[in-house]
């Protein structure tokens, strides 16, 4: 195996949704890895493309939406040469992905063992019932449910938020997948449960070694969970960065704002928040340039006129923004007046 | 000394059920408190724990089950606890009904001038069939606040410059407006009347995080200029403890602890406010890593039949056989520091 091999590359991609009213280009050229044993996150506003993007690895868009280029290769396979079939296998399988409501996406006519026994005979054609049920179990021994027996016979309306959560979790892990995509899995459970779902994931990732990314819009969960973030705005990567890089050393006016618009649970004193100004874009007419421009207390001409391009700041830490692009120039001129 | 606003003593809220015998869901159970003139008095908990029930029946949008709530010196309910405890022969108890007299209530119509609302969700509390100018002029009419039509369309331009809206904005329905402009029309909407009192339930957690600093420097600058009084319910620990002066916890619809927003944070009586206190994410990498956590095992139980004695003995790491048989005094333990728990009774 080749050093370079990641399990997740993603380049270039784009998605656009064709609506009525015009092409909304959810998804507008982003590019990252990952690798085995990271957590990433992308993290981004409603409406920012963050999900889009990830149902596209999926092959989970819906129409209207369509991938209209670049590439998505995942163990060294191309995912959008995929049949439908070959997909179908692919889902659930080697990579799987935790919705964001678990009521909804779960079946509430089914029983939550018959539910896990479906996704894993679905992959596994020779195992048998009994087995599977056996694995089943085990499963939800290791999200940390109790009495897996009698939990095994309920429906979903019988468990509580947090347990469907991690039926969920169990029902993405049983067929032991490399990718596992969380669309913003905590984001409608209370913060005592939250930390608990959390605490279960960081742990199962410790013990199966998987690739994560992690959807959310709460920089405090990146902040826990994440080894790098990708940060979202109308569709555009701006920022992209190891952990530390992105909260110590941020270097996108946006990942700036938001860092410093929320208020912190364990601030010494009363300061004043610093909002981000203006709305966010309306992603049917986004601005020309950066799409973060006319909200930028930095704006300058260029950046309304001209996407920036990804200048490198450190190892595997980028930003698109044109003060970074200036910046760049400038120490290159002082290098060769030097 | 500070003056009291507003004060509830006692104040319980039950939802009868269909074909229940019994009080049915407890979601406000014998709550008091006060909020001082000019101050923010936050409220979180979990969801279900009955903030929004305990917000709304303030305003007596939802008719108290028994209590007392003082506005400025007028007795608006009160009321006699219409329960009784019974014991059983297996050891348990339930409660029983009794008569008690009729409630004394006031006519909350000139009330509603003072005491004000802002809702969660813009989008389900503006009338998707009302044009926003005739959102805000519905109230200032039904008060009979101006004279004119001259001087209505003056005050709403008012009202919405103070929002940061446009004035051309008042001939827009809601449906044009994106999140954060919507919770402007209904904070434009709660200030139309003057009031000195707004209940803000949860008025962030629909908005996106961009757009949530701005609407919390809005009231705040509200509070500043026309000097109301804010009773702010959210879940978000972080936002509650920027926002107010005093912050009370709340755990299936008992108030367990109550302090200054400061004191809360550095120390925390109550063993649930230290769980919800380190149960939220800090958005720093470093701090993230080396803070000790608690995790609560189990869930939130279900306010229909809630734990006998104390209601989070079922959860509380350092619960005793005293916990489960009677319910903690809630008492002022430091200056300004009430809470409810038997470890603190030592």
């Amino acid at each position: 195996m080749s050093e370079n091999k990641h399990l997740l590359e993603v380049e270039d991609l784009h998605v656009s949704f064709f609506t009525p009213a015009g092409e909304v280009k959810a998804v507008g050229g982003i590019s990252y890895t990952l690798d085995e044993d990271e957590v990433m996150g992308i993290v981004g506003e409603s409406g920012s493309g963050k999900s889009q993007e990830a149902y596209a690895i999926m092959g989970l868009l819906q129409s209207p939406g369509k991938v209209i280029g670049g590439s998505i290769t995942f163990e060294g396979e191309d995912v959008l040469a995929k049949t439908k079939k070959e997909m179908t296998e692919l889902r659930g399988g080697r990579a799987a992905m935790i919705f964001q409501n678990p009521m909804t996406s779960l079946n509430p006519v089914y029983t939550i063992g018959n539910q896990l026994v479906e996704a894993l005979r679905a992959h596994d054609k020779a195992i048998s019932k009994e087995d599977a049920a056996q694995r089943a179990m085990e499963m939800l021994t290791m999200v940390g449910i109790n009495n897996v027996e009698q939990r095994m016979k309920q429906y979903p309306h019988e468990l509580s938020g947090g347990m469907r959560q991690r039926v969920m979790i169990a029902m993405g892990l049983i067929c032991h997948p490399k990718l596992l995509i969380a669309d913003e899995p905590t984001t409608a459970l209370d913060v005592t449960i939250q930390a608990q779902i959390l605490e279960l994931m960081k742990d199962l990732q410790k013990k199966t070694h998987m690739g994560i990314i992690f959807i959310t819009h709460n920089l405090g969960v990146v902040a826990e969970i994440c080894d790098k973030v990708c940060v979202m705005y109308a569709g555009k990567m701006v920022e992209q960065g190891p952990v530390d890089d992105i909260f110590y050393s941020p270097a996108h006016p946006y990942t700036e704002g938001l860092l410093r618009s929320m208020p912190r649970v364990d601030a010494d004193s009363h300061e004043r928040l610093i909002p981000i100004e203006g709305t966010p874009v309306d992603m049917l007419n986004p601005p020309e340039g950066c799409p973060f421009a006319p909200r930028c207390p930095h704006a300058m001409k260029v950046c309304l006129q001209k996407m920036p391009p990804y200048v490198e700041l450190g190892e595997a830490h980028r930003s698109a923004c044109w003060l970074r692009v200036q910046e760049a120039l400038e120490k290159k001129e002082g290098k060769n007046d030097g | 000394m500070a003056e009291k606003l507003l004060e509830v003593k006692n104040l319980h809220k039950y939802f009868p059920v269909k074909g229940v015998k019994g009080p049915g869901v407890q979601a406000v159970e014998n709550v008091s408190l006060f909020i001082n003139k000019g101050e923010t008095l936050g409220l979180v908990g979990e969801s279900g724990c009955g903030k929004t029930t305990l917000g709304r029946t303030i305003l007596r949008l939802h008719e108290p089950t028994s209590g007392e709530i003082i506005y400025n010196g007028e007795t608006i309910y009160k009321g006699e606890y219409p329960f009784e405890r019974k014991e059983l022969e297996n050891g348990g108890s339930v409660l029983v009904k009794k008569n008690v007299p009729k409630a004394k209530a006031v006519d909350m119509f000139h009330m509603r001038r003072k005491m004000q609302i802002i809702f969660q969700d813009p989008a389900a509390s503006l009338d998707p069939r009302m044009t926003v100018g005739e959102i805000i002029g519905e109230a200032i009419d039904i008060h009979g606040l101006c004279k004119t039509k001259a001087e209505r369309s003056e005050r709403i331009k008012e009202l919405l410059d103070r929002v940061g809206l446009n004035t051309e904005h008042a001939n827009r329905f809601p449906h044009e407006f994106s999140g954060g402009q919507q919770q402007r029309v209904g904070i434009a909407r709660a200030l139309a009347v003057e009031p000195e009192f707004i209940v803000c339930d949860e008025p962030i957690s629909a908005l996106d995080v961009s757009i949530q600093s701005q609407v919390v420097n809005m009231l705040e600058d509200m509070q500043q200029d026309l000097g109301l009084t804010y009773l702010f319910i959210a879940h978000d620990l972080s936002v509650v403890r920027h926002i107010s002066s005093r912050i009370g916890v709340m755990y299936l619809g008992s108030l367990v602890e109550l302090a200054e927003s400061y004191e809360l944070n550095k120390n925390p009586l109550h063993p649930y406010s230290q769980t919800l206190l380190s149960a939220v994410p800090v958005p720093d990498p470093e701090v993230s890593r080396t803070r000790q956590r608690i995790v609560l095992e189990g869930d939130i139980p279900s306010p229909m039949n809630p734990p006998s004695g104390c209601r989070f003995h079922t959860r509380c790491p350092y619960a005793s056989e005293k916990c489960k048989q009677c319910a903690p005094e809630f008492k002022e333990h430091q200056p300004g520091h009430w809470a409810a728990c038997h470890l603190l009774d030592k």
